[in-house]
C-alpha cells in the first residue's frame, strides 16, 4: 500500500529523516516510536504532502512522490490525524465529520460507531479531549482513506484516556481496514497498538519490526533502553548459554560473530532474588506496583540492578540477597562498547 | 525554502506610510528657530500638569470602582461594568462642549436649575473632563489583571499565616499593579494627544498651540511643537513597552465579602461618574435638540462623515490583512507590524500637521479627500490589524493541511475554512476604523477640503462661532455612534474571552 524508499527531509542545513524506507502492507498498522525530534512527525507529515522530500521516494499505491514530483495533498488519498485535532472551530461536529461527503452516510456510520451521536450538533470548542479525539478520528474514516496517519493522537489526553481510546482507535482501524502509521513518543503505546513497531533515533529508522521482537532483540542499545528498562551485563559466550556473574542463560539466534566477550540485555524481569546470607547483593529500594514489586538492588561488586518479582515476595530494606538470571528464553547480545568498564558493572 | 513572503511587499508599504509623518515633521522644524523660552516651557508645563493629573484621577476612580465591580457582589454587574466602559467610546470632546455649556455664569445649570457653579475650565477643567472619559482605561485593565487571579493563592497565601487585608496587599496588589500602570499609560497617552478638551478649556498645551499655530500660518512652529509632543509620547510609549502584564492561568475568582457601607459607597462613585460622563452631555445635547430644533444642520455633514469614514475603513482593512498575515510569517512581518502601530501614538492634531505639510509640497494631494483618508488609515491601521490578527491567528497551519488531507484543494480550504474564520474579523475591523474615523476631530479640522464638513468639525464651528445650541443634532449624531462602537467593542471582548476560554 505505501512504500518509502530512502527518504531524506532537510529542513535548512538540518536533516529530520536520513534515508529511510519502510512499507506498510494492506491493513497493517504501523506505530513509529522515539524521542521528541527524531523526525517520526517529518515522515508523515512528508507522507501527507505537506513537506516535500528532498531525496527518495514514496509511493502511495499507484502513486509516485520525489523531490521533484510533488502531489498535492488532496490528490493522495491520505488522511491525517494531528495532534491538536485540527477541528474546524466554526463547524458543528457533524459538519467537520461529512467535511467534503456528498452523501453523508459515511459521516452518520462513523459518529455512530465512536459513540457520538449525543454531540452531532455540538461546536468543537465545548467538547472534551477525547470527544475531540474521536471526532478527528471519525472525520479521517469517514472520508474513506486509501491510509491513514496518525501524529501523536494521544499526546493530549489525560492517562486514564489514553489506554481506553488507544484500543478503541485501533479497532476502528482494523474495523474500516484502512492502513495506518501511527506516531508516537510513548513506547507502551507503540508496544501495544502497532502490528509492527519502527523504532526512530536522530531521523535514522534503528529497527523495525513485530513490537515483541524489538523488545526482546532489539538492535542497538539505544533501542533496548528506549523500550524499557535496560540493564547490560559483561558476559562470555559459551557454545549454547553466555555465562555472566549472576549466571547463565540460553542464547538464541543472532549471537555477535567474532567476539567471545558480549553484554547481555537484562530487563528486570529477567532476573530473580533468592533470601541468601551469602548472596552477590542487597536490597536498596523497593517500589510496590501492584501485581509485581520492583526492586533496586545493589551488587557487591558494584553497579546497581532492577529486578521486578512477584508482588508476594517482599523483602525489606538492606536485606541481603542472590540476584541471579533467570530468563528461561534467549537474551540479546551486544558487542561491548570501546571503553571497557569493571568486570561486574551493569549499566542501568 | 527560504523565498520572500509576497506579503512583505504591501507590509512594507504600509511601515513606510506609517513611518512617514514622523520624517515629515522632523524635515519641516528642521527650518524653525528653536525658541526654548518661557512660553515653550509654560506650554510643556501644563502639558505635562494636565497628563499626570489625569492619570492620578483615572487611578482613583477606576481602581476602586474596578475591585468592587470584579470581587464584589454587586446587583446587575454586567450591566454596571458595561455602563462604567461605555465613556471610553465617547470622544472627549462631546464631554468638553457639554461641561463648557454647562458650568459657569449663564451655563445651562444656571439657566435650569438656578444653580450659582464655577466655570469649567483651565487645568481643572480640562483635567475633570479627561479624568471622566479616560479612567475606563485603568477600570478595565485593572479588572483585567485581578481577574486573573486565581483565588487558591490568596487563599494559600492565607493557610501559611496571612490575614485576608494582608493577602490582598501582598499577594493582590503587587500582580495587579502592573494592570494598573498599563492602563495608566494608555490613560496618559490619550490625555497627550487629545485636543478639543484643552482647547475648549483654554488650558494652552501643545495640541491647543499647534492648532493655533496652524491657522497663524506658523507651520513650522506647529511642527516643532509636533515633535516636542511626539517626545514625550515617545517617553510614555517607552514605560509602557517596559508594563509586562502578566497573563496567568485563569482560575477560580475572588469574592469578597464587601460590607453594605462600602458597596452603598462605590455606587455612589460609579453613579456619579456616569451622571456626569454620560448622562449630562445626553441631557444638555437633549436640550439643545428641544430650544433650537435643527436649524443650521445639513444631512449631507452626516453623508461627508460616512463617506469619508467608510473610504478608511476601506483602506485600512485592505492595508490591515498583508500586514497581520506577514507578522504570523516571520519577524521582517512582525517589524513592519511593529512599525505600523505608530499610528496609534501619533495625536490626530500631529498626524493632520505633517499630512498637511506633504499636501503643500504636493499640490495634487493638497485639499483632497484623499489625504484626509490617508490621515484616518495612518492613525487607525493598528486597529485594523489588531483585529485581523486576533481572526488570523485562528486558522492554524494545521487547519489548512487537515482539510487538504480531506481532498480539499487550496481553493477550497481558503474558502470554507480560512475565509469563514477571518471573516468576522475583517468585519471587526472595518467597522472599528468607521466608527472611529466617524468621530475624530483634529486630523479632520487640518485635512479637510474646503467646504467639506462632517459631523466632528462641524460641531467644532458651532462652537468657535458662538452658537453651541445648534450643535445638538451632530453631537446627538455622534452619541449614537459612539453607542454603536461601545456594542461592538464589548460584543468583540466577549468573543475573544470565549476564544481564549475554549
Amino acid at each position: 500500500m505505501l512504500e518509502i524508499n530512502n527518504l531524506c527531509v532537510q529542513y535548512g542545513d538540518a536533516a529530520a529523516v536520513r534515508d529511510l524506507s519502510l512499507t506498510l502492507g494492506d491493513n497493517e498498522i504501523v506505530t513509529l516510536v522515539g524521542p521528541t525530534g527524531c523526525g517520526k512527525t517529518s515522515v508523515l507529515r512528508t507522507v501527507a504532502g505537506l513537506i516535500q522530500p528532498s531525496a527518495g521516494e514514496i509511493r502511495i499505491g499507484k502513486l509516485r512522490i520525489d523531490s521533484k514530483r510533488n502531489v498535492p495533498p488532496e490528490k493522495r488519498r491520505v488522511g491525517l490525524v494531528f495532534q491538536d485535532f485540527a477541528l474546524f472551530p466554526h463547524l458543528s461536529v457533524a459538519d467537520n465529520v461529512a467535511f467534503r461527503l456528498k452523501d453523508r452516510a459515511p459521516a452518520e456510520r462513523w459518529i455512530e460507531q465512536l459513540g457520538l451521536a449525543a454531540h452531532r450538533h455540538a461546536m468543537p470548542d465545548t467538547l472534551s479531549g477525547g470527544q475531540k479525539q474521536r471526532v478527528a478520528l471519525a472525520r479521517a474514516l469517514a472520508h474513506a482513506p486509501a491510509l491513514l496517519l496518525l501524529d501523536e493522537p494521544l499526546a493530549s489526553l489525560d492517562a486514564a484516556l489514553k489506554a481506553q481510546l488507544r484500543w478503541e482507535i485501533r479497532q476502528a482501524l482494523k474495523a474500516a481496514g484502512v492502513p495506518a502509521i501511527w506516531v508516537t513518543h510513548d513506547q507502551t503505546e507503540a508496544l501495544s497498538v502497532g502490528d509492527r513497531m519502527g523504532i526512530m533515533c536522530d531521523g535514522r529508522l534503528e529497527q523495525i519490526g513485530e513490537p515483541d521482537a524489538c523488545f526482546r532483540q532489539p538492535a542497538s542499545r539505544f533501542v533496548a533502553r528506549f523500550l524499557g528498562d535496560a540493564a547490560f551485563l559483561p558476559g562470555e559466550l559459551g557454545h549454547t548459554h553466555v555465562h555472566t556473574a549472576l549466571g547463565d542463560a540460553p542464547i538464541g539466534d543472532g549471537v555477535p560473530a567474532n567476539p567471545a566477550r558480549v553484554d547481555v540485555l537484562v530487563r528486570p524481569d529477567d532476573l530473580s532474588l533468592t533470601p541468601s546470607t551469602n548472596g552477590n547483593s542487597r536490597i536498596e529500594w523497593s517500589r510496590y506496583e501492584g501485581e509485581t514489586r520492583l526492586y533496586g538492588v545493589r551488587l557487591d561488586t558494584g553497579g546497581e540492578l532492577r529486578v521486578r518479582t512477584n508482588h508476594e515476595h517482599h523483602l525489606a530494606d538492606g536485606a541481603a540477597v542472590d540476584t541471579r538470571i533467570c530468563a528461561g528464553h534467549p537474551l540479546a547480545l551486544f558487542a561491548p562498547e570501546p571503553a571497557a568498564r569493571p568486570a561486574g558493572e551493569p549499566i542501568a | 525554502m527560504t523565498r520572500t513572503p509576497l506579503s512583505y511587499l504591501p507590509a512594507a508599504l504600509a511601515a513606510a506610510a506609517a513611518l512617514a509623518p514622523v520624517a515629515v515633521l522632523v524635515w519641516m522644524s528642521v527650518g524653525a528657530d528653536l525658541l526654548i523660552d518661557g512660553r515653550a516651557f509654560e506650554i510643556a508645563l501644563n502639558t505635562v500638569a494636565l497628563t499626570l493629573l489625569t492619570v492620578a484621577g483615572a487611578v482613583l476612580i477606576g481602581v476602586p470602582l474596578a475591585v468592587v465591580t470584579t470581587y464584589a457582589d454587586l446587583a446587575f454587574r454586567r450591566v454596571w461594568v458595561a455602563v462604567l466602559a461605555a465613556p471610553l467610546a465617547v470622544p472627549s470632546y462631546l464631554g468638553a462642549f457639554a461641561f463648557f455649556a454647562a458650568f459657569g455664569p449663564g451655563g445651562e445649570i444656571e439657566t435650569v436649575a438656578g444653580l450659582a457653579t464655577p466655570r469649567a475650565q483651565g487645568l481643572a477643567g480640562a483635567t475633570l473632563v479627561m479624568t471622566l472619559y479616560t479612567y475606563p482605561f485603568v477600570l478595565i485593565s485593572t479588572r483585567a489583571a485581578l481577574q486573573s487571579l486565581d483565588a487558591n493563592v490568596v487563599d494559600a497565601a492565607r493557610t501559611l499565616g496571612l490575614s485576608l487585608p494582608a493577602a490582598l496587599l501582598r499577594i493582590v496588589l503587587p500582580r495587579a499593579a502592573n494592570g494598573i500602570a498599563a492602563g495608566s499609560l494608555l490613560v496618559a497617552l490619550y490625555t497627550l494627544s487629545d485636543f478639543a478638551t484643552p482647547a475648549i478649556m483654554q488650558l494652552d498645551t501643545f495640541t491647543r498651540m499647534i492648532y493655533v499655530e496652524y491657522n497663524a500660518f506658523g507651520l513650522d512652529r506647529a511642527a516643532l511643537m509636533s515633535l516636542q509632543l511626539l517626545a514625550l509620547v515617545v517617553i510614555v510609549l517607552f514605560f509602557e513597552s517596559r508594563v509586562r502584564v502578566r497573563r496567568e492561568r485563569p482560575g477560580r475568582i475572588l469574592r469578597l465579602p464587601l460590607g453594605n457601607g462600602v458597596k452603598a459607597a462605590a455606587l455612589l462613585l460609579a453613579g456619579l461618574v456616569v451622571l456626569a460622563a454620560l448622562v449630562l452631555p445626553v441631557a444638555i445635547f437633549g436640550a439643545w435638540l428641544v430650544r433650537e430644533g435643527v436649524v443650521g444642520f445639513e444631512p449631507a455633514y452626516a453623508l461627508n462623515s460616512a463617506y469619508a469614514a467608510l473610504l478608511a475603513a476601506a483602506g485600512a482593512v485592505i492595508l490591515a490583512l498583508p500586514v497581520a498575515y506577514a507578522a504570523s510569517v516571520g519577524w521582517i512581518g512582525r517589524l513592519c507590524e511593529r512599525a505600523t502601530y505608530l499610528g496609534f501614538g501619533i495625536p490626530g492634531i500631529v498626524m493632520g500637521t505633517a499630512l498637511l505639510y506633504l499636501g503643500l509640497r504636493l499640490p495634487l494631494l493638497y485639499q483632497t479627500l484623499t489625504l484626509l483618508v490617508l490621515a484616518y488609515v495612518l492613525r487607525f491601521l493598528p486597529l485594523a490589524v489588531g483585529a485581523v490578527r486576533s481572526s488570523t491567528e485562528r486558522v492554524e497551519n494545521n487547519l489548512v493541511g487537515a482539510a487538504r488531507s480531506l481532498g480539499a484543494t487550496p481553493g477550497e480550504a481558503f474558502r470554507r475554512v480560512s475565509l469563514p474564520l477571518i471573516l468576522p474579523g475583517i468585519v471587526a475591523a472595518a467597522a472599528l476604523v468607521f466608527l472611529e474615523a466617524m468621530r475624530e476631530l483634529p486630523a479632520t479640522l487640518l485635512l479637510r477640503p474646503t467646504g467639506f464638513d462632517t459631523l466632528a468639525t462641524y460641531l467644532w464651528r458651532v462652537y468657535e462661532a458662538g452658537y453651541l445650541g445648534r450643535g445638538a443634532v451632530p453631537a446627538l449624531a455622534l452619541v449614537v455612534v459612539s453607542g454603536v462602537a461601545l456594542v461592538l467593542m464589548l460584543s468583540g471582548e466577549a468573543r475573544r474571552r470565549r476564544l481564549t476560554a475554549g
